[in-house]
């Protein structure tokens, strides 16, 4: 029997997906015995949703991009009925040339394989066996030596290592103990845990049972963010399955190890990704950090020893334990083993999630896996690491992922966000992105944090607005070094870095804001010159819009901007229904 | 004592806080209020506040603290326009610029009539059609100002044929 799975992740419902599996089930109405009707989670190809898999049954299968609706009678009349494949709709080896090849898929093994709703096809697959052998075979002083071995460090940003975090939970005194799960993905630009916990639940769950059993838990947390309803729901379903199957609950495998794991939901705020601000959170109170030490190993959730690790740190687990921890740190560099999810976004080709060995280089990943930069566009800079990471230009690209050499340059690996950039994209105006978002998400309880960055974001919107001086460049750089010196959090110590990245890499372009009064890129609309192109059909919306009159023209002529009583307030540009109105 | 009565209020799934220890179930309790009513109004501080002992200034406190919960109902429709990072350098301002411009509403606002909100969000998790608006469950993908007015003007005409079907 045939079966057609469509990619049903947050991504593939994004563009459609669940339009496509509807009319699926409508010519399976038509053609009950034709085929079976499955769902996955993300295969990491955003690019090219809505995505539909076709097996003949035998083994051999093939699958569609870009499916749309109209789209489906027709692969089920000649594909499924009649056995000859679209080839022009085909996604093949060929058309996405050394996307797979380059990468190296742990965390991701079973994204966009498996139904995430089904937990034997994740059995099927080697899963729980981790577990099982943990449970059954090792005592949790040899677990944690294996995840040591392999050289597993956190993947939420901060770059632990994950063995040596799990022994120090292990060794703090108490009788009780938590694990808890970081499922709070705030970096506006990153979907990397989102994709595995909706297309590989039970990855993350096992991983989780395993470090509960190496540091000596019964109760774990999974504190996911509230935006996340498609990942929430496939994790109620994973525990409740799991619970079914003996592989949650108590007395598993027939030992005397427990373990039970709770749901929570964030209720939106980026500092709750910060450990101690996330227990706060889920112990009801307002989400903010306080100073470590204690670190939540010693005093965590309800002040007992509790061990945090970030989503994808959790999916590697199963993989290390059943294959090894040598097997895993084979994969690197020196100081920097296995393999990392990144979230690719921005002016890049082919933008979707990539899971690649560390030592490849940036550019690798950007224009062998990815493909380059949409329209071919001259590559600028890559984002790493969001708010809190910074801008490496693009004639540093070929450095190796690594957590030093990446720090070197002034960003972080961070959690794997990676937003690609090109000529048409203000460094400055970057910057002052996320800024702004930082500043929002201030908790406001360190001073620094809460009025620097405030300070700083208006000094940037001066700038961006042609009203700056070369003395704020000066300001910027102290204000940065003073808001790291002293904020508590991570937030507040990292906040400066996009700023101070781009400064440093791209101050020409500071320059060109400031003296030229010009944005080099054509992002910053104070800055720019607005005409009126051939597309104009005379509607006169843009002329009635204008605040200062600038605008003049006939009914039904080409309207003309008068440069001398334009303000570049934009609002032309907005109303235009007919995008005539050009800025330079 | 009848708690619910006093404001007139029907209850909504107070079994929450008795799984957990008492101060970690209210953030559920907002959420479940806000899930059953839209939004959080004083009624449903008081009558938390009531259930778990935690005074409503406190509530209060963890209510403005995060963005999710809101104090005010919200439109009809919800305009969310993305503001991630890959919506942002694909133009996502524009886009916003051209939501208020033919709504009338900024972030956090809500027409007058009731029809229409707009929200800022941070990744709705289609960084490959940035920018990106979404309007209640509908995604609109690869906007321009223009794209983004005709979409919303089809809104615009859905709401008032409802609101005439309802006249009627
Ligand atoms: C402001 C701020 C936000 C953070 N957000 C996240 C997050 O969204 N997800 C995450 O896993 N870690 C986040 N972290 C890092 C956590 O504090 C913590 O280091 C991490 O969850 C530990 O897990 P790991 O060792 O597996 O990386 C954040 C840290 C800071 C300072
Ligand atoms: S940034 Fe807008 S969809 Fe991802």
């Amino acid at each position: 029997m045939k079966t057609v799975k469509i990619g049903l992740g947050t991504c593939g419902i994004s563009a459609g997906g669940e339009k496509v599996y509807q009319a699926f089930q409508e010519e399976l109405k038509q053609h009950p015995e034709a085929f079976v009707l499955t769902e996955t989670g993300c295969v990491g190809m955003c690019y090219r949703e809505v995505l539909v898999e076709v097996s003949n049954g035998d083994g051999s299968e093939h699958v569609y991009g870009d499916v749309t609706p109209e789209r489906v009678g027709q692969i089920v009349k000649e594909d499924v009925l009649n056995g000859s494949t679209i080839d022009d709709w085909l996604v093949t080896d060929k058309s996405e040339k050394g996307f797979f090849e380059n990468q190296k898929r742990i965390v991701l093994r079973n994204c966009g394989i498996i139904d995430p709703g089904d937990i034997e096809q994740y059995i099927a697959r080697n899963g729980y066996q981790a577990l099982k052998h943990v449970l059954t075979l090792m005592t949790p002083g040899e677990v944690i030596d294996e995840i040591t071995k392999s050289g597993l460090r956190g993947r939420g940003g901060g770059g632990f290592p994950t063995g040596l975090k799990w022994k120090f939970t292990h060794d703090a005194p108490g009788e009780k103990k938590y694990v808890i799960c970081n499922a709070d993905e705030g970096d506006p630009g990153a979907f990397m845990d989102r994709s595995v916990l909706e297309g590989d639940p039970n990855t993350v769950l096992e991983g989780m049972i395993i470090a509960g059993y190496a540091i000596g838990a019964d109760e774990g947390y999974i504190y996911c963010r509230a935006e996340y309803p498609k990942a929430i729901a496939r994790l109620r379903q994973a525990i409740a399955q799991a619970k079914k199957r003996g592989f949650l609950g108590y007395n598993l495998f027939g030992t005397s190890f427990s373990f039970n794991v709770k749901i929570k939901e964030g209720a939106g705020a980026f500092v709750c990704g910060e450990e101690t601000a996330l227990i706060h959170s889920i112990e009801g109170k307002r989400g903010m950090p306080r100073f470590r030490p204690p670190f939540p190993a010693q005093s965590g959730l309800w002040g007992k020893p509790t061990n945090i690790n970030n989503v994808e740190t959790f999916a590697n687990i199963p993989w290390i334990m059943l294959n090894g921890g040598d097997a895993y740190a084979a994969f690197g560099t020196e100081n920097s083993k296995g393999t990392k999810v990144f979230a690719m976004a921005g002016k890049v080709k082919r933008s979707g999630l990539v899971e690649v060995p560390m030592g490849i280089t940036i550019n690798e990943i950007i224009f062998d896996i990815c493909g380059g930069i949409v329209g071919d566009r001259k590559f600028k800079a890559v984002q790493m690491g969001g708010p809190s990471g910074g801008c490496i230009p693009a004639d540093m690209c070929d450095i190796q992922i690594d957590y030093q050499q990446i720090n070197k340059t002034g960003a972080i690996m961070g959690s794997g966000g990676l937003v690609v950039m090109d000529e048409t994209t203000c460094m400055v105006d970057v910057a002052k992105f996320f800024l702004t978002f930082t500043q929002s998400e201030s908790c406001g309880k360190c001073t620094f944090c809460r009025i620097g960055t405030k300070r700083m974001l208006e000094i940037l919107e001066r700038i961006t607005d042609g009203q700056g001086s070369m003395e704020d460049l000066d300001n910027l750089e102290e204000l940065s070094h003073q808001i790291g010196e002293s904020s508590l959090c991570g937030l507040g110590q990292t906040a400066p870095n996009p700023v101070l990245t781009t400064l440093k890499h791209f101050r020409h372009e500071y320059e060109a804001h400031i003296i030229e009064k010009k944005c080099p890129a054509h992002v910053c609309s104070p800055l720019l010159t607005y005409t009126i192109d051939e597309n104009c059909n005379g509607c006169t919306a843009c002329a009635r819009a204008c605040p200062t009159d600038a605008i003049t023209g006939e009914k039904k002529q080409l309207h003309v901007i008068n440069q001398d009583a334009c303000i570049k307030c934009g609002k032309c540009f907005t109303v235009c229904r007919f995008d005539a109105v050009i800025k330079d | 004592m009848n708690v619910n009565t006093k404001h007139d209020f029907k209850p909504f799934n107070v079994d929450l806080w008795k799984h957990d220890g008492q101060a970690g179930a209210l953030i559920p309790l907002l959420q479940s209020a806000q899930d059953t009513y839209g939004y959080i109004s004083e009624a449903a501080i008081d009558h938390i506040s009531h259930i778990t002992g935690v005074p409503a200034a406190e509530i209060y406190g963890v209510v403005t603290f995060y963005a999710q919960f809101r104090t005010k109902p919200l439109g009809k429709y919800v305009i969310k326009v993305c503001n991630g990072t890959a919506c942002h350098v694909n133009n996502a301002k524009p886009i916003a610029d051209a939501v208020t411009d033919e709504l009338g509403i900024t972030y956090d606002e809500t027409t007058d009539d009731g029809d229409f909100s707009m929200l800022s969000v941070a990744c709705v998790g289609c960084c490959s059609l940035a920018p990106v608006v979404v309007i209640n469950d509908e995604t609109y993908g690869r906007l321009t100002p223009a794209k983004t007015r005709k979409v919303l003007r089809e809104y615009k005409r859905e709401a008032k044929k409802t609101q005439q079907e309802k006249d009627a």
